[in-house]
């Protein structure tokens, strides 16, 4: 008898259940990956997936049938409800969830796809919020639970596809979320892509019909022009189309956008926008998921409203407290102090190469920092919402002071794994208390440290907790709030608030003020959002017109989804506290991870692209900032791809809008002297005025509500318009013909060139540079970018006939297969080649490859015996950097980046005496004593 | 339509005392009133409800397999047959009679639900059929006179005459 085979294809939804399914029962069955289009029953004439090939030859091609199936054979059982619930789902959900789908992932239109969804949804959620069970038919999930959840996942990854209040099925849908089976199924379906991994899937159905509630095409023109037949596009009505040719006449009419005059400060009557991007920490070089997650997000929200003439201040800075910089300055041999002031820069010069357009980029080691937190702490202590608590701790009396966690080594109490950290266990990953741990050992000294009691202070969050959630509701129902952030503070208020402590036995922090804590500083999660109001007061003195102005200011913040319970509890709880009238978030945009080719950057691995590299590899940053917003993982995690970032480059880039900018341009130069031609408008014009005015309106909304890459999608298609346009019209062999031919040409020249003016605009906060150059190539008026954006958005005529436009020339360069392969190598991490340890020497060294990819900070200790080939790739690093250095100085390069290569030959050399299986140099002690 | 359906799959079923039905939706969707609770919907959760109710378990497939073959047709009833589009009917027909190829029942060796299901879903359908069409989906239309010769399925529908006598090999309509 043959075995039972399972039959899926990635990125096809219905597998989805599926995989749960068999991943849950532990049926054992062969699962078999296959193309979408693969026919795997032999009597059904279209492709059909999952399917499950049973040993008697049966096949079973419904998802549903297959999930019962595996759940009937491994014993577990279904009930009457189960049937009913499954029935309902492939009848009433699959076909308004695929329309969904449909509307969203395969043309974009995030707006109406939530309505069909709408009565299901009540549907499910008035059911579940009747049930008394835990899961949807009983207290341990049962195959409904499975279908259903498989088949909402991807709509509920989709911010669009939200619907605001959804309770029950929110909670019950991330209890069945977080089965492993669950998790295990989605990985291997979406493969981190998140919905836009079913595109292909979903191209290849038959496009589904929305049952009562799709907009019957309205459009019925009967010319059928070959502009118009895309299903795909928006269908636009005859008031659209005349609307469009009226806005295209009107002329600019306003100023310029007003200059940025710093300080900048709220002003009464305007909208006063303050956007914050998560604080990077400041002890290593940030990757490029922690570009895209806070600095960069808000770089391009920043860029939008200042073109929409917000009055807006966008502010970051580098975190510096903490025991992570106390560690990485012992590591190499600097003072905290030091280290922060090398890091900074390298901070300072990564952002300005990624074009980050902060108004001020500070740093929390400041007399302001202090003055300020210290403020709240009083104030907070004033007001009796601050307890003291006893807290026992490890301290080493050699070093003379208490261990943070990260300092203390031991064997681990659960399985007495010998070098288990402080807070976790490397081997079986548990969390451990410091105290806990057997025979602990100071890291530095190797001493064995003593339990100690220590007096600290707490933050009463649970006293504080009406108050929040009182402004909580207010907040999060006017702002805008992604859903993970959404959830995640929902889930800490479910759980209910603990007291927190504020407070830490270290030394590298703002001094608590308080006599009976004096020697602790405070804890940094207390500490660093505090940053954000201390780096505004050392940007101007008049800070406090920003955050205590709430009814003036709306304030943004940009940050991880890690980062979201701090910014949405703990930092409004001390703010709220303090009772003095503060600015608090009403805005709160969240991303999720950004994973490097399906693995976790890591630093200590050297696996992934860090800031500073981007740089070297010869790509423009414009192509980089491009590539992560395409990429920016909203709504669920994403995946950076060399492969794909070269295809996104030439196809998107190079073919679609390079290529129909360039074209535009070269038409005007060719054949019209570099002089706009007159335009005599025709239907089919107005018909494209008009799509493109869609997009454009879509644009703006999108990024009204903060949807990055939804909007950069927006400016694709209207060069996909473009290019569709000009291939339509043939104006170079138009330009060849009679009177009329001839002024058909100069037609489509003059609006292909006005639609590049437009995508300047657009493109501005996505790609400042290449924005710039395509506005002084056609020399257009700097007002109209500015009036573009107005309201919600005009496609005006900017470039008027006669214009003289400047020279064209290509905006984009094709990424080669064969340098795409060179930099995923140097990048990979896998198998350290010279280039490689080069740059990563960590690679190397850190042989332990069990190290959690997360850690956040390389813990270069472990030792390692002499390996001869390793002595023989640091003897060729140092070499080479060495002659870096001396370029760097022959050149009078800045003080920073010196700096920065001068730290890196230090740590190979460091290296070197540890691969040459030397003992380690203590490490120097003078940051120690302060 | 799906009333007199049930009406007569309880017949079939051998269910002596009557079931009260109404509809929902636009899509007519049946629901089985029931005084306690809330009534049971959907053509396919009644079903399975009323042979369990006639203790016939075997017509609802008499082994793990049987029965995820049975609920993958009813399934296809209610998903893809009922309200498909004409240009689907050929394609359905093809494949059901691809399927049925080497089969007597719908799912293995005895009738099930499935069966007379089906086949009152395809009533109208085979109803429409020119006779070359028939002769065309050859294993359907076997299927389909079987079952409305079985006892006790056909009831509310019209017999369909499916078979030519093949006399003349060609030619003679």
């Amino acid at each position: 008898m043959q075995k039972m085979k399972l039959f899926v294809s990635e990125g096809n939804p219905h597998c989805l259940k599926a995989l749960a399914v068999l991943e849950l029962t532990g049926v054992k069955c062969d699962v078999q990956h296959v193309n979408h289009e693969e026919k795997v029953v032999p009597f059904l004439s279209r492709p059909t997936l999952p399917v499950l090939h049973l040993p008697s030859g049966q096949y079973l091609f419904s998802s549903n049938a297959i999930c019962q199936y595996l759940f009937d054979v491994s014993k577990k059982g279904s009930s009457k409800q189960s049937h009913q619930w499954l029935e309902w789902e492939a009848t009433e959900l699959q076909p308004a969830l695929m329309y969904a789908l449909h509307l969203v992932v395969v043309q974009g239109k995030t707006a109406d796809s939530a309505k069909g969804l709408e009565a299901p949804l009540s549907f499910l959620e008035q059911s579940l919020s009747k049930r008394t069970t835990a899961f949807l038919t009983a207290e341990t999930v049962g195959v409904a639970d499975i279908v259903l959840w498989a088949a909402l996942y991807p709509a509920f990854l989709e911010n669009g596809l939200k619907t605001s209040e959804l309770k029950s099925t929110r909670t019950w849908f991330e209890r069945v979320g977080v089965l492993p089976a669950c998790q295990a199924s989605v990985q291997t379906v979406l493969k981190g892509k998140g919905v836009e991994a079913l595109k292909g899937y979903l191209q290849k159905q038959p496009a589904p019909h929305g049952q009562h509630t799709q907009p019957r095409n309205t459009h019925t023109s009967s010319n059928g022009s070959p502009t118009e037949t895309e299903d795909s596009d928006h269908n636009t009505t005859e008031e659209e189309i005349e609307a469009a040719a009226q806005i295209w006449n009107q002329q600019i009419d306003c100023q310029s956008k007003p200059e940025r005059k710093h300080p900048i400060l709220p002003e009464e009557g305007k909208r006063n926008v303050l956007i914050t991007s998560a604080l990077p920490y400041v002890n290593n070089v940030p990757h490029l998921g922690n570009i895209i997650g806070c600095v960069l997000s808000a770089d391009v929200f920043a860029r939008y409203g200042r073109q929409r003439g917000w009055n807006l201040l966008y502010i970051c800075g580098t975190d510096e407290y903490g025991t992570a910089t106390e560690n990485k300055a012992r590591e190499e041999g600097l003072t905290p102090q030091e280290i922060c002031d090398k890091y900074h820069a390298i901070h300072t010069d990564i952002y300005k190469w990624f074009q980050i357009d902060f108004d001020f980029f500070g740093r929390t080691t400041t007399q302001k920092q202090t003055e300020i937190a210290q403020n709240i702490f009083w104030r907070l202590h004033e007001r009796g919402f601050l307890i003291e608590d006893i807290v026992e701790q490890l301290r080493c009396e050699s070093c003379q002071r208490f261990l943070a966690d990260r300092f203390v080594e031991g064997v681990c109490p659960f399985c007495q794994y010998p070098e288990a950290r402080g807070d976790q266990c490397d081997k079986c990953g548990r969390l451990i208390n410091a105290v806990e741990l057997k025979e602990p050992q100071c890291k530095v000294c190797k001493q064995t440290p003593v339990i100690r009691s220590s007096k600290h202070l707490f933050l009463d969050l649970p006293k504080l907790e009406a108050n929040l959630e009182q402004w909580l509701d207010r907040s999060v129902s006017t702002g805008d709030w992604t859903t993970n952030a959404r959830n995640i503070t929902r889930s800490w208020l479910r759980d209910g608030l603990k007291p927190r402590c504020i407070t830490r036995d270290l030394r590298w922090g703002t001094p608590v003020p308080h006599p009976d804590f004096s020697g602790k500083v405070f804890y940094v999660w207390f500490d660093a959002p505090i940053g954000y109001l201390s780096i505004t007061a050392n940007y101007t003195d008049q800070w406090e017109k920003w955050w205590k102005n709430p009814e003036q200011v709306e304030l943004y913040n940009f940050m991880a989804k890690d980062n979201v319970p701090f910014h949405s509890v703990v930092f409004p709880c001390s703010l709220l506290g303090a009772q003095d009238n503060y600015t608090l978030v009403n805005n709160l945009v969240a991303t999720e991870y950004l994973n490097y080719e399906d693995t976790k950057f890591s630093k200590s691995r050297g696996v992934g692209v860090f800031g500073d590299m981007a740089k070297d590899t010869g790509i423009p940053s414009d192509v980089w900032r491009f590539y992560l917003l395409y990429l920016r993982p909203e709504g669920q995690d994403a995946a950076f791809s060399w492969a794909d970032m070269a295809l996104k480059n030439n196809s998107e880039l190079l073919n679609n809008l390079g290529n129909f900018i360039n074209r535009a341009g070269m038409f005007v130069g060719k054949f019209f002297e570099g002089c706009v031609p007159q335009v005599v408008l025709q239907e089919e014009d107005k018909r494209l005025l008009a799509q493109v005015g869609w997009e454009l309106k879509q644009y703006i909304q999108s990024l009204d509500k903060v949807r990055i890459r939804d909007a950069l999608k927006c400016i694709l298609n209207i060069s996909r318009h473009g290019n569709q346009y000009i291939q339509v019209n043939e104006p170079w062999k138009k330009i060849k013909g009679g009177d009329a031919d001839r002024q058909r040409a100069g037609t489509v020249t003059a609006v292909s060139v006005n639609m590049s003016v437009l995508l300047s605009a657009m493109l501005e906060p996505y790609m400042p540079t290449v924005s710039e150059t395509i506005r002084s190539q056609l020399q257009a008026p700097p007002a109209s970018a500015h009036f573009m954006l107005q309201g919600e958005g005009n496609f005006v005529c900017s470039l008027p006939a006669g214009h003289r436009i400047g020279t064209v020339s290509p905006l984009f360069q094709k990424l080669e297969a064969e340098q795409i392969e060179t930099l995923k190598k140097k990048f990979g991490g896998q198998q350290p080649e010279e280039e490689a340890s080069k740059k990563q020497p960590q690679t190397i060294t850190q042989n332990n490859a069990a190290t959690k990819a997360s850690a956040p900070v390389a813990a270069s200790e472990t030792s390692v015996k002499a390996d001869p080939e390793l002595v023989k790739q640091l003897v060729a690093a140092i070499a080479e950097q060495g002659d870096k250095v001396r370029a760097l100085k022959g050149q009078k390069a800045e003080k920073a980046v010196i700096g920065a290569e001068v730290a890196k030959l230090l740590e190979f050399k460091k290296q070197l005496a540890l691969a040459e299986g030397k003992s380690p140099e203590p490490a120097p002690q003078k940051g120690k004593k302060k | 339509m799906a009333l007199k359906e049930l009406s007569s799959l309880e017949k079939f079923l051998g269910l002596k005392k009557p079931n009260k039905y109404s509809t929902q939706g636009d899509r007519k969707v049946p629901v089985l009133q029931s005084n306690s609770g809330p009534g049971l919907v959907g053509l396919v959760t009644i079903a399975t409800h009323l042979t369990q109710e006639a203790k016939k378990p075997d017509l609802l497939g008499s082994s793990a397999e049987e029965r995820a073959v049975v609920q993958q047709w009813l399934e296809y009833r209610v998903t893809r047959l009922d309200g498909c589009a004409k240009e689907d009917i050929r394609t359905i027909l093809k494949d059901l009679n691809t399927y049925l190829e080497d089969k007597v029942y719908l799912a293995g060796n005895h009738i099930s639900i499935a069966d007379p299901l089906m086949y009152y879903g395809l009533h109208h359908i085979i109803m429409d059929l020119a006779v070359h069409e028939k002769e065309k989906y050859l294993n359907v239309t076997r299927w389909f006179d079987h079952m409305q010769h079985y006892p006790i399925v056909r009831h509310h529908l019209p017999p369909v005459a499916v078979l030519r006598n093949r006399v003349y090999t060609s030619g003679h309509h």
